[in-house]
């Protein structure tokens, strides 16, 4: 596949003001989101989870049971969507697809020596190509901070495009690390080298790097797929992953893309939430909003 | 695998009316006191989002006006000038006080009255108006520090005239630092949003203030009027339009009262092409869809470099459409509804002006709400500064839009106005800052922000936007000598 863009077509990337980001997003925050708009936001977020499991400590028993979850949410209540995916080490990708795939679940793989990213190119392409042939259907992939933070932009360029072209027709999602990229500026020069150098989506962390997905963070990516789409008409997708862990934060980032991408960017095309914890307390609120009354947390599963 | 396709629009969110108390019928206060008016006239307040009446209110005429003042003249001479600052300031930290425990009354009425979002009569203005009072209060003691060694002195009776577009946040403005540097107070809600005037007198009453301190009286321009040419006020504090200022200029001419007016505007906001593109965007939307556009120191006239211009177009655009126009008390309204079907109209009288004048006009794509006083938020691009609508205060969601090359023509265009309020300019570049904001000829600069207000900071105009200071220490200069 030809490289689209190469990094001197980057457009230089606008200033971003923290204190106007702030402003901005608390408005987000103040919608007030009730009744039929807040159930049908809930299970719009449960359709737009990534349900993930990244740790050194992960077992094939430990993911099986997440897979699971990943299909059956809360039995108890019907017509409940299912996750959009589940997000995995490589090395899982294999048991995690038996799994989910006959559940139209899709399998993401964290790759490029992820989270640090400190491995030579080929190690990453290998580690790519290994989640590609065991079937992952998305790639979530890491840049090359210290690359980028020593202003080394080309490399990082054709980093991102030399693993898309190993993904083939895996999704390419380009994780920034947000976290160490420490202000807005870099946040928005980082997303717009990942957009120009072919991500599907982009994404804020790895979930191991705090500050992670905070909606200033996001709402900066979100500008830059807004520009890149009125550039090009090309939709990138949006991943905040990290730090995401109740329904009312979850719904004001639905706000946020409503607000600044539109309602084409609402279903989980391309929205996605990176969470661990966010399924139960979402599904707690869906019931609560139903019933009107909270259900105790040990009717809800953890997987 | 993508999931349902069905539009996700917020629910409707309207904030209740259950915890408000209106009276059917309001009096005037005058010396502590509710009483009928004079002239046995009340007018109606109505709610410009439905047009529903929401009570009576009183009709001062002038033999009302001269009831008022005596009152307020003698609280002066036997009261007010007597107790000690520190007495001054504890009545004013209380009504501060007060009023906060009463916020979410307030700003419901307030809402209702004059037809702005709710979320910003709660989050705005009614916050506000409470720093104001506990900002002044602060001072009542401590004068002699902000004017060390000039024993200053109050004025005597204070008349002061609000508009229709703060009225709780002027009225505060108006009423703290008067109170705090030792005069008293004869104040006039505009006619069309006399309520929460009418409910802060409550609260006055509630506070203990002596009789006479504050006396609120309720009418139209000639009970304004009757105020300014009293011959016992010593001090005249107006915000409202050019026009009516020019007229209260005429009235006390030859008189030794002191004045300060703070009138319209048309101020430019300047987007250059190294600013923060999407920050700049948010700040054209607030710096003139805030309040509906009601605001003397809207950012009305834009000015955009050229080399951005049709970006900056696109994405104001883009942002506009998000903005959700409506029921005011709906906790996602961004847009209310105009405060007075006359100035509906005149809002209207220039959109016309501006279709026919063949500059390209867009308004947001959204259905109004079949009555009330609605108006689309509007953009005219391509604007001339010898366009009609580039030159007048329009007082409505209506932008202009003008492009400029370089910084000393935007700075030629944007002093190029009778009116000097606010500015507003966009850039990364912090000496351009610098520079514009020495240059600018306007009682305000914001520098990558707007509508910006505190009450430590003192807020006033240049050129026919008024003169004067309200707010910090300048505006307790304004009411002593």
């Amino acid at each position: 596949m030809l490289k689209a863009y190469n990094i001197n077509d980057l457009p230089s990337s606008p200033s971003v003001d923290k204190v106007g980001v702030e402003e901005r997003v608390a408005r987000f925050q103040s919608r007030s989101i009730k009744n039929q708009a807040k159930m049908q936001g809930l299970k719009m977020v449960l359709s737009m989870i990534d349900l993930t499991t990244l740790e050194g400590k992960d077992t094939p028993g430990k993911v099986r049971q997440m897979c699971f979850k990943a299909a059956h949410l809360h039995d108890a209540y019907p017509n409940l969507p299912s996750v959009a995916a589940v997000c995995v080490y490589p090395s899982m990708v294999n048991l995690a697809k038996s799994i989910v795939g006959v559940h139209g679940i899709n399998v993401a793989s964290v790759s490029t020596a992820f989270p640090s990213g400190q491995a030579p190119l080929e190690v990453k392409l290998a580690d790519t190509k290994f989640a590609v042939e065991n079937g992952a259907d998305e790639i979530d992939m890491v840049i090359s901070r210290g690359k980028f933070l020593g202003g080394e932009y080309a490399f990082v360029f054709d980093e991102i495009a030399a693993i898309k072209e190993v993904c083939g027709r895996s999704r390419l999602k380009v994780i920034l690390e947000t976290g160490e990229l420490t202000t807005l500026d870099n946040v928005r020069k980082a997303s717009d080298i990942a957009i120009y150098a072919g991500a599907d989506f982009i994404k804020t962390s790895t979930g191991k790097i705090q500050p992670a997905a905070t909606m200033q963070v996001t709402y900066t990516m979100l500008q830059a797929i807004r520009d890149y789409y009125d550039e090009t008409g090309k939709m990138v997708g949006m991943k905040p992953a990290g730090g995401i862990s109740n329904a009312k934060l979850a719904l004001h980032n639905l706000v946020m893309v409503k607000e600044v991408l539109g309602q084409e960017w609402l279903n989980n095309e391309w929205f996605r939430f990176g969470a661990s914890s966010l399924a139960n307390d979402v599904l707690m609120q869906i019931l609560k909003t139903d019933s009107g009354v909270y259900q105790s947390s040990n009717y809800f599963t953890l997987d | 695998m993508s999931t349902e396709n069905k539009n996700w629009e917020y629910a409707d969110a309207v904030e209740g009316t259950g915890h408000i108390k209106l009276k059917e019928k309001y009096g005037l206060y005058i010396n502590g006191e509710w009483v009928a008016p004079r002239s046995k006239t009340y007018f109606s307040s109505t709610n410009p989002h439905d047009e529903a009446h929401l009570a009576e209110v009183a009709q001062a005429n002038k033999q009302d006006v001269d009831a008022a003042v005596i009152a307020a003249e003698r609280a002066y001479h036997d009261v007010w000038s007597k107790i000690t600052p520190a007495e001054r300031g504890k009545y004013i930290f209380r009504i501060a006080r007060l009023m906060q425990e009463q916020a979410k009354e307030l700003a419901v009425i307030e809402s209702l009255d004059s037809g702005k979002p709710i979320r910003e009569a709660r989050d705005i203005d009614i916050p506000l108006a409470c720093n104001h009072l506990f900002y002044y209060a602060g001072w009542a003691d401590k004068l002699d520090y902000a004017f060390p060694n000039q024993k200053k002195e109050p004025l005597g009776v204070a008349g002061q005239i609000i508009p229709w577009n703060f009225p709780l946040l002027m009225a505060a403005w108006k009423i703290a630092p008067a109170l705090a540097t030792g005069n008293t107070v004869v104040l006039k809600p505009a006619e069309t949003t006399s309520l929460t005037a009418l409910k802060l007198a409550e609260i006055i009453d509630e506070a203990g203030l002596p009789p006479g301190v504050v006396n609120i009286v309720t009418g139209f321009g000639d009970t304004g009027a009757a105020i300014v040419a009293h011959p016992k006020v010593s001090k005249v504090a107006f915000t409202g339009s050019t026009a009516v200022g020019k007229l209260i200029q005429k009235t006390i001419a030859g008189t030794d009262k002191k004045a300060t007016l703070e009138l319209g505007g048309k101020s430019a906001n300047i987007i250059f092409d190294d600013a923060p593109l999407d920050q700049a965007v948010e700040g054209i939307i607030n710096g003139i869809f805030f309040n509906q556009g009601h605001v003397c120191c809207a950012g009305s006239r834009l000015f955009v470099q050229e080399n951005i211009a049709d970006k900056v177009i696109r994405k104001l655009k883009h942002r506009m459409q998000s903005l959700q126009i409506g029921n005011p008390l709906d906790k996602n309204t961004d847009i209310g509804a105009i405060n007075s079907s006359e100035q509906l109209k005149t809002i209207n009288k220039y959109i016309d002006i501006g279709r026919k004048e063949g500059s390209e006009c867009f308004q947001v794509d959204c259905a109004l709400p079949n009555i009330g006083y609605y108006c689309k938020p509007t953009l005219f691009i391509n604007v001339a500064q010898s366009s009609v609508l580039a030159q007048e205060e329009i007082f409505g969601p209506v932008l202009t839009i003008q492009t400029f090359r370089t910084i000393d023509e935007v700075i030629q265009k944007a002093n190029n106005s009778p009116y000097g309020l606010a500015a507003g300019v966009w850039t990364d570049k912090g000496s351009k800052i610098f520079n514009l904001t020495s240059k600018l000829k306007a009682g305000v600069v914001w520098a990558n922000t707007y509508n910006k207000f505190d009450p430590a900071s003192p807020f006033g105009g240049y050129k026919e936007s008024g003169f004067g200071r309200e707010g910090g220490l300048h505006g307790l200069g304004a009411y002593l000598k």
